[in-house]
């Protein structure tokens, strides 16, 4: 066993990729200029979020994400032992590193601080959230205002009379500007909470651990659960409209739904289709803003704007609804559950200390809860959606220029250069001669894509440099699910003796099957019933599969994953964070997974 | 009174007719505990077939002689007084009754001529300040209506062993109190047994219930023979928590009516000798007792081989656990302020990852 990743300076350009520094920012590339620092730092792979390589301007998200991250840790409740989270781009993958804080005294300096900042929020959690979501929602509205427009051949005659004094390449510029700084502010309101939150539940988790040695994660995880999130909301309409299609006489409908422009059709053309689609409309703003994978890749495909996807998810419920099945989450059971085991662990505890400090933790732990669930909605699922759409409007301007071949080739140039674009096509326009944009700009981004290519071919180390001795950031821990341990056994190379893999036990039972491996959401129409899922991550909007399988393994994420969350809602056994799970299963392999004790057995070869 | 008490049908009421052993065989019994099955002859039986009797007078006479400084003297007290009481005939309808019980209990089991266990039950074993424990008989692999009579009239006359009057003059009983049930109860033929505490032994996590099996009867276990298999199950979700297959050296297995010693290898040995579904109701059964009675217990039990599993675990004996029980319990909040205890975590978060599993 080797005991240390390699350097981040070892790591080959893959055949194809050369130059692909350019295609990110100066900082974010690993340098020369601060090679000391960087090589003697553990950076680890998210696979959670950037499971394959960024396009240049997808990288955008990346960047904000984890700046906004930090600034909480950092600058804004000053967690006391812990600083931000650097991140690095490396053959397009992200990389992530937990910066700590080092002197003790500095820690001690950083307490009164967070007591009284941090002390602060969760005492008014319940109206700051109130507040947050009105933000979220005038945010929103405020990207949805966001107009791309082609340059006119000539101003409109207002902006004479009225004398405006600027004109539409201005607002062009303007408008590309406002909308990445509204997607700046999105990523500050995303981490307002979710440090914090994660900071309620790591205190609940320890004292639970504390109080109970042998307690298994899961009861820990099941006591907070349970709760109405909207995370659930796009599958719980899903399930609403596969009813009202029952109700409404349209299965044969539903029966074949590839072909969305089709069933569209279908529907319009009798009253009771008409009837299914004003229900259809009145929930699709803003549940159906859901995108198929982690919501941060452009590539993403998002329910409303791919109502094949919905389509066949109802087309599914409505066969289930059909054969007299019961599509329902067991929302009464799980929460019936969940107050049942607090109860008795409740009951279990030493002394009337401890249950009052119980209560206040777990209490605490449910107040946070739902904002930690739901942001994740508001903000990758809704909001990303209105910003690739925006972005899209934008490259169908600049595709129509000629400045790109399609809308999507947006996506091929830095966030940094599209100003730049933009000027080129506002002062050509201006003069009234033609830009350089149409020349450069095509012939730039195939050259991009092909390197993109080979970047998405390579597999990326799951961590590189030097392994912390132990894995303390709180969030790391929470969020990554990257523990001590999981550093060793990557270290190791992830099977144990017997040729299984271990992980989280994320949700319990036992369950055995065919595997079924995939690597993205477009795979997941391949998934056939009483199969395992076998996947890098799930994402929330596969939900609607969780009706299928038998069970899941994931090569990432901890107890609070979604694929673990949902596991326990769908009451399906689940193995989080195997690190190799889809390397060494092969679709169609049998497989044992125990979601009691994380362990995944391979029962033939 | 009647003369016999089948456990199912005991109230607190026959309390003092059964003795404490069989009372709690009772009262187990009524909360759902999965003990064998089985019936009580009560003290009132005894008391018909020894209390104004010719025979009663005659013990008492021969007792008169016996001088407790004198042990030497006591043997052939005590082998007459035995004689006595085990010559004398039953009456009538104690023997009607117990036959009755007995052919209820085959019944109850499917069987004929059901083996079962006859013990003793004395009141005086209930006394606060004394211990009867193991001063009177018990007699095993019993069958048929007639020897379980035969075998209730031995229990009755071992209340005059040597030992037991030796004990009784020491500890000042007087004879005329002393009174004894029997317990006559399905002898289990396990396949595997052992014992479990409701609290884990190594660190007193309350949470977990704490499981040691052997293949066979439970003694290995309970002498410390071999090394048994260990599991943990959390007592709220029942999810096994640990688990620790060892490599099981001996079985003391029931062949027929007969115990044999049988040296363990190969799968045996090194398999785990209860499948999941048996742990889990292994540590339900634990639980049960424990919330029966309102305190962490430790429990024998054995997997009922004529029953089908996963619900054939017998509940043998239930006592309360004593090492960590009789210790005060330190609490685990540090503080009840949430502020403080997070940024005590902060600085030294827990490893969230699984400890079980190993």
């Amino acid at each position: 066993m080797s005991d240390r990743f390699p350097s981040p300076f070892e790591i080959e350009t893959p055949p194809g990729a050369e130059g692909w520094e350019e295609l990110y920012p100066y900082y974010m590339v690993f340098s020369e200029d601060r090679r000391v620092y960087e090589d003697s730092m553990f950076w680890f792979q998210d696979g959670i979020h950037w499971p394959t390589a960024m396009t240049p301007w997808d990288a955008t998200f990346f960047e904000y994400a984890i700046a906004a991250l930090s600034q909480y840790n950092t600058r804004h409740y000053l967690i006391p032992p812990a600083l931000g989270v650097d991140a690095r781009i490396l053959n397009g993958y992200g990389y992530l590193s937990p910066v700590g804080v080092a002197d003790p005294a500095e820690i001690e300096a950083r307490v009164p601080h967070f007591l009284e900042r941090a002390g602060f929020y969760f005492g008014n959690w319940d109206r700051l959230y109130g507040q947050w979501m009105e933000k979220m929602r005038a945010l929103i509205d405020e990207m949805e205002s966001v107009r791309f427009e082609a340059l006119p051949e000539k101003e409109d005659l207002e902006v004479v009379t009225e004398g405006h004094g600027t004109g539409s390449g201005l607002t062009l510029a303007v408008s590309y500007h406002r909308l990445i700084d509204l997607a700046l502010k999105l990523w500050q309101y995303h981490f307002e909470f979710l440090n914090l939150g994660y900071a309620a539940y790591l205190d609940y988790f320890g004292f639970c651990k504390q109080a109970f040695p042998g307690i298994p994660d899961l009861s820990i995880a099941k006591m907070v659960a349970g709760v109405d999130v909207d995370l659930f909301r796009p599958d719980d309409e899903l399930k609403a409209l596969s009813r009202a299609a029952i109700e409404l006489g349209l299965e044969k409908t539903f029966a074949v739904t590839d072909d969305a422009e089709a069933v569209m059709t279908e529907l319009r053309s009798t009253p009771a289709g008409q009837q299914w689609l004003e229900r259809f409309e009145a929930v699709k703003h803003p549940w159906f803003n859901f995108s198929s994978g982690s919501g941060f890749y452009h590539t993403d495909r998002i329910w409303i704007e791919h109502l094949s996807i919905p389509f066949g998810f109802i087309g599914n419920y409505v066969a289930k609804l059909a054969a007299g099945e019961n599509i329902d989450r067991p929302v009464e059971q799980v929460r019936a559950e969940r107050d049942r085991i607090a109860t008795e662990y409740t009951e279990l505890l030493a002394t009337d200390e401890d249950r009052a400090a119980f209560a206040g933790k777990l209490g605490l732990a449910r107040t946070v809860f739902p904002y930690v669930e739901n942001h994740n909605f508001y903000v990758e699922h809704w909001s990303h959606s209105v910003l690739w759409r925006k972005m899209r409007d934008l490259g169908r301007v600049l595709a129509k220029e000629g400045f790109v071949a399609d809308a999507d080739d947006v996506f091929y140039l830095k966030r940094t250069e599209i100003p730049d674009a933009i000027i080129d096509y506002y002062s050509a326009w201006a003069v009234g001669v033609s830009p350089r944009g149409p020349q450069y700009w095509p012939r730039e981004v195939e050259r991009r894509k092909g390197i993109l290519e080979a970047l998405r071919q390579w597999s990326p180390p799951k961590a590189l440099g030097n392994p912390p001795e132990v894995v303390t950031e709180p969030f790391t821990i929470m969020l990554w699910g990257i523990t001590s341990e999981s550093v060793k056994a990557w270290l190791g190379g992830g099977s144990d003796a017997s040729g299984g893999l271990s992980g989280f036990a994320a949700s319990p039972g036992v369950a055995e099957g065919p595997a079924r491996v995939i690597f993205s959401a477009d795979q997941i129409s391949e998934v056939e019933d009483g199969e395992i899922l076998v996947a890098p991550l799930t994402a929330p909007s596969w939900a609607p599969i969780f009706g299928k399988i038998g069970a899941t393994v994931t090569d990432i994420g901890g107890m609070m994953s979604h694929a673990a969350i949902v596991c326990r809602e769908y009451g399906l056994p689940a193995v989080t964070g195997t690190a190799f799970g889809t390397s060494q299963i092969k679709t169609g392999q049998r497989i044992r997974v125990d979601g009691s004790n994380g362990t995944v057995t391979l029962l033939d070869d | 009174m009647p003369y016999v008490v089948h456990f199912d049908e005991y109230t607190p009421e026959v309390r003092l007719s059964l003795g404490g052993k069989n009372a709690s065989l009772g009262e187990m019994t009524g909360a759902g505990l999965a003990v064998p099955p089985g019936f009580a002859v009560t003290t009132e039986a005894f008391t018909a077939h020894l209390a104004g009797t010719a025979l009663g007078r005659e013990v008492k006479e021969l007792l008169s002689a016996a001088d407790p400084s004198d042990p030497g003297a006591l043997e052939p007290i005590s082998a007459a007084v035995r004689a006595r009481v085990e010559a004398w005939p039953l009456a009538a309808e104690v023997a009607e009754e117990v036959a009755a019980a007995y052919d209820r209990l085959c019944h109850q089991c499917g069987t004929d001529a059901l083996p079962v266990a006859v013990r003793s039950s004395a009141t005086c074993e209930d006394a606060p300040d004394a211990s009867f424990a193991g001063e009177h008989d018990s007699y095993l692999w019993v069958r048929g209506a007639a020897e379980v009579a035969r075998h209730v009239v031995r229990c009755w006359s071992s209340l005059w062993t040597a030992r037991a009057i030796c004990y009784r003059v020491e500890t000042g009983y007087a004879d005329t109190v002393v009174a004894m049930s029997v317990g006559v109860q399905k002898m289990v033929r396990p396949i595997a047994s052992g014992v479990a505490f409701t609290l884990n032994p190594s660190n007193g996590d309350r949470s977990q219930v704490a499981i040691d099996a052997n293949w066979g009867l439970g003694e290995p276990v309970v002498s410390g023979e071999v090394t048994p298999d260990n599991y943990l199950v959390d007592k709220v979700l029942f999810e096994i928590t640990s688990r620790r297959v060892s490599n099981k050296t001996v079985e003391l297995r029931v062949e027929g009516d007969a115990v044999e010693r049988i040296e363990l290898s190969g799968q045996r040995a090194t398999g785990p000798c209860l499948t999941d579904a048996e742990i889990k109701a292994v540590a339900r059964l634990a639980r049960k007792a424990e919330r029966h009675y309102g305190c962490p217990q430790d429990i024998e039990w054995a997997l009922d081989s004529e029953l089908p599993s996963p619900d054939n675990v017998a509940l043998l004996q239930a006592r309360p656990e004593t090492v960590w029980s009789r210790q005060a319990r330190q609490p685990v909040a540090t503080s009840t302020n949430v502020m403080d205890s997070i940024v005590s975590t902060l600085c030294a978060p827990i490893h969230t990852r699984p400890q079980s599993a190993t």
